[in-house]
């Protein structure tokens, strides 16, 4: 946009400021908002097509006007109509004032997108496709039709997306602090729609109050949480929180140290307390969430400090459970008869000399492998485990299929963990997840945690300094494994039961996505990460808030995953060094534009530098 | 006994002998300089040296010992230490961090003293600072202060080769390979460098094999220098002998190496 706007400001001696050039409301690049428009279009009909919007319209946000379904269509409009907004400023530009061209573009994008829908509408009232295509079915046309006629509905799409697109792209032109109020209203509305199973299970007095009785806020409630939120926001709320966090950040030496002992603190108090308050659910959430924290904070220092890309991970999950569960349960192989059974924290103990050993035995062979072929040998290994203790030859320990049932709770005399409180879960997984924060974050800062650096960086130079390449890589190996046993040892206590189907391929696959969104090499990353994606989208088998979407969390997760690499592949919080690896060049720049980039302190004059003294090639 | 020696050592990558019955050796306290024209094989005989590269067949014995066989990291441990041709450093470790990281294999502490921060593991840590310090001091104040907390990569080219020679420091060798050190430099900081490389050895005790291309600091601090090409020694001995010697002067494109500036 930037090129046709100064190309069209003609006179040459005008200075180059995009302000300077008169534009009229129909002033942009046609062709990009035509494609933006386009892409729009062929997602909203993509996600029609896999039967979100259908499967999903029961699920009532607001009632009686917004459901789960139609939202799944409709935020598209309004993410397109922001983008096509945005624009890069580059070093020493003046940005473009917004201003009634960008609405239109917002509303040009928006009603493209509609009439992609609207084209859907006319197409599946003609055609039958069901065929190959499952959701071409009356209950999707319904949904397209607004469940009135097929007119309604091919106007009603390239209405409202070109009304949101104008609106996401209006967000734009309002000052900032109407913006961050509307956005902060809207915010309270849908989490308190999309949360509601959550929101009720802390709050119970909410559930009558806000909700109707076969789901969906009351619109009237609607209405004033909008209120509320953007009102809050107005009035300063969101303020002092970026106050808070940038006095943090800015804070140095003993003083950061305080704040941050201060905060672990109280956060660590929050996460007792919480569970004690809130309803079953919540608790149930909090300690999946924590079992999948403590499988990626392991997974971290095996891919995120030493660089091994570990696809089998779940093997020491699953050599975690069913250590545990043999020893622990009456229930285990017939091989197993008259071995006494231990309490599960004996059991622990033995689980992480094996989990050690396994990693030991699993890694001696791949380790000297390297890059891909490392990764798909781990990701062999990984299902060879599985299907180790679903074999027929192990039978007599694991049992096959039949898995082992009746491991007992974790007896801890005091309080006793077990799957129907998961409360109790919870605060096991908490110290388990204390401990290996603590490692992670010692090792990292350690004689350890700089030779694993060093070996990401360059592994043969790593080597030829003086560190044993295959010995480091081993132990980030082992320790790794040793914490994805505390994880299984707890799951086996809480489930109560061990298959080897617990331990698909899609375990590793889960655990790896939540490593690399949240930030590789980054506790604060894995630890946003587990909740985000664990505690939002559910793990493998667990459902997570958004429990409705949990048929399509995979097509999810594999969106998430696409966009985070283009758009962000440091991860959403992301390590300091691992940001600047995969940015070097803007980091450069700004580090030069800082003044900080060192030039040769002793340059000489040139004509006598640099000629004759060189040997001849 | 020599600090290092070579014996017949032959290195072949798929048809091409890139070493040929190459014989060498360095006794304790020598500077010697290895010249010879491009693709000479000069960095395979450091590759070789520092056990990057498995030679066809030879003999290379450190302190009396062999070293055929062994790892890179096992030949740092020994004693030998080098730079690279074409800078490798950690880029994206600090200055400070990419010399700690080079004394690792003269270091002990592992997870148990790093998970409870034991009184050892600290002192250990605050050593291995302390060293990484004094190597960097050693040139000037261009790597320490400010720098310590960067990362490698906004360093001048300049400065990235003195890194490298201090993480080569940092391993504490008895012998420090050097490929070509003032490559890329100008006059006034090779001529510099080349006085610093004469107290690597007088103020460090290093012993020291360097591969360079400038005839000038080659002459300035070599005991002896040791021409190669095609993989073989063409000749050795003091520069004056070396630079006058017929075959070396064709060699160098038949051009006398002092006549050529
Ligand atoms: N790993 C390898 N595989 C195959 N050929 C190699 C390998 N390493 C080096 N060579 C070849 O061996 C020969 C010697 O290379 P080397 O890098 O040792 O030369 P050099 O004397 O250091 O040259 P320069 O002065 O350019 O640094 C070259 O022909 C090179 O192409
Ligand atoms: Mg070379």
């Amino acid at each position: 946009m930037t090129a046709t706007t100064v190309s069209n400001s003609g006179s040459a001696n005008e200075p180059l400021s995009i302000d300077a050039v008169s534009k009229g409301a129909f002033d942009f690049d046609m062709r990009a908002a035509l494609t933006s428009g386009l892409i729009l279009a062929l997602s909203l009909v993509f996600i029609a097509l896999c039967g979100i919007p259908e499967g999903l319209n029961e699920r009532l946000l607001i009632k009686p006007v917004l459901s789960l379904g139609y939202l799944s269509l409709l935020w598209l409009p309004l993410l397109f109509g922001w983008l096509s907004g945005n624009e890069t400023v580059l070093e020493g530009m003046v940005a473009t004032k917004k201003g009634a061209r960008d609405i239109v573009r917002g509303l040009f994008v928006g009603l493209i997108g509609g009439l992609g829908l609207s084209l859907l509408t006319v197409l599946m009232d003609a055609f039958d496709l069901r065929d190959p295509l499952v959701n071409w079915s009356p209950a999707t046309e319904e949904v397209l039709q607004f469940s009135r006629s097929i007119g309604f509905g091919v106007i009603a799409w390239p209405v409202l997306g070109a009304i949101l697109g104008a609106f996401g792209a209006a967000l734009h032109v309002m000052p900032e602090k109407i913006r961050k109020a509307v956005m902060a209203g809207l915010g309270t509305v849908l989490s308190f729609a999309i949360f509601a199973t959550f929101i009720v299970d802390v709050a119970d007095f909410l559930d009558d109050l806000l909700y109707a009785r076969r789901g969906g806020l009351k619109w009237g409630w609607a209405i004033a949480l909008f209120v509320i939120g953007a009102g809050a926001s107005f009035l300063g709320g969101g303020r002092k929180i970026s106050e808070m966090k940038s006095s943090y950040q800015a804070a140095t030496g003993p003083a950061k140290r305080q704040q941050t002992t201060t905060l672990i603190l109280l956060s660590l108090a929050a996460l007792i307390i919480i569970p004690l308050i809130t309803g079953k659910i919540t608790q149930e959430l909090f300690a999946n969430i924590g079992i999948f924290l403590l499988l990626a904070l392991g997974l971290n220092i095996v891919v995120g400090l030493a660089g091994i890309l570990d696809l089998g991970y779940v093997a020491f999950f699953a050599v975690g459970g069913y250590t545990t569960a043999v020893l622990t349960s009456p229930n285990r192989g017939p091989d197993f008869e008259g071995f006494p059974t231990l309490p599960w924290w004996g059991a622990l103990l033995v689980t992480i000399i094996i989990a050690g050993l396994v990693g030991l035995f699993i890694g001696a062979p791949v380790i000297r492998m390297r890059g891909d072929y490392l990764a798909i040998v781990t990701l062999g290994f990984g299902e060879i485990i599985r299907l180790l203790f679903l074999s027929d030859w192990l039978n007599g320990w694991f049992n096959g299929a039949q898995g082992i049932t009746n491991v007992p709770p974790a007896d801890f005399g005091f309080f006793s963990v077990k799957g129907t409180d998961p409360r109790s879960v919870f605060y096991l997984v908490l110290f388990f997840a204390a401990i290996s924060i603590y490692v992670s974050w010692r090792l990292e800062r350690s004689r350890l945690g700089r030779a694993w650096m060093a070996i990401r960086e360059d592994e043969s130079v790593a080597e030829a300094m003086g560190i044993n390449t295959v010995n480091m890589k081993l132990m980030a190996f082992v320790v790794g494994a040793v914490l994805a046993s505390f994880s299984g040892a707890i799951f086996a206590a809480k489930v109560g039961s061990i298959f080897p189907t617990s331990f698909l391929i899609l375990v590793s696959v889960i655990i790896l996505v939540v490593v690399i969104v949240g930030g590789m090499g980054n506790i604060m990353g894995i630890i946003v990460g587990s909740v985000v994606l664990i505690g939002v989208l559910g793990g493998p088998k667990q459902p997570g808030l958004l429990a409705e979407f949990s048929e399509y969390k995979l097509l999810i997760y594999g969106a998430l995953l696409v966009v985070m690499m283009l758009k962000r592949p440091e991860g959403l919080v992301p390590n300091a060094r691992r940001s600047r690896e995969l940015h070097q060049d803007e980091f450069l720049q700004d580090a030069w534009l800082k003044g900080e980039v060192d030039t040769d302190d002793d340059m000489v004059d040139p004509s006598t530098g640099g000629e004759g003294t060189v040997a001849p090639a | 006994m020599s600090l290092l020696e070579i014996k017949d050592l032959s290195v072949t990558f798929g048809g091409l002998h890139a070493l040929k019955d190459l014989n060498f050796h360095v006794e304790e306290g020598e500077i010697v300089g290895v010249i010879g024209p491009n693709g000479a094989g000069k960095t395979t005989f450091f590759n070789m040296i520092s056990g990057m590269v498995t030679p066809t067949s030879g003999e290379i014995l450190f302190e009396g010992e062999s070293m055929i066989g062994l790892d890179p990291n096992q030949v740092t441990q020994r004693g030998i230490s080098r730079t690279f041709q074409n800078v490798r450093l950690f880029a994206n470790m600090t200055i400070l961090e990419n010399v700690m990281v080079a004394q690792h294999c003269r270091t002990n502490k592992g997870v148990w003293g790093s998970l409870f921060n034991t009184a050892a593991f600290r002192q250990e840590e605050k050593e291995i600072r302390e060293h990484g310090e004094k190597v960097l001091g050693f040139f000037g104040t261009r790597l320490i202060g400010y720098r310590l907390e960067q990362p490698a990569s906004v360093l001048s080219y300049a400065n990235r080769r003195r890194l490298e020679i201090a993480r080569a420091m940092a391993t504490k060798p008895r012998l420090l390979l050097l490929d070509e050190p003032v490559a890329g430099m100008n006059p006034m900081e090779s001529a510099e460098l080349t006085d610093l490389i004469g107290k690597l050895r007088s103020e460090w005790g290093f012993t020291i094999v360097m591969i360079e291309h400038d005839m000038d600091v080659v002459r300035d601090v070599s005991d002896r220098v040791v021409v190669l090409d095609h993989g073989e020694t063409l000749a050795q001995g003091s520069f004056d002998e070396v630079s006058s010697n017929p075959e070396v002067i064709e060699a160098y494109l038949g051009r006398p190496l002092e006549k050529r500036k």
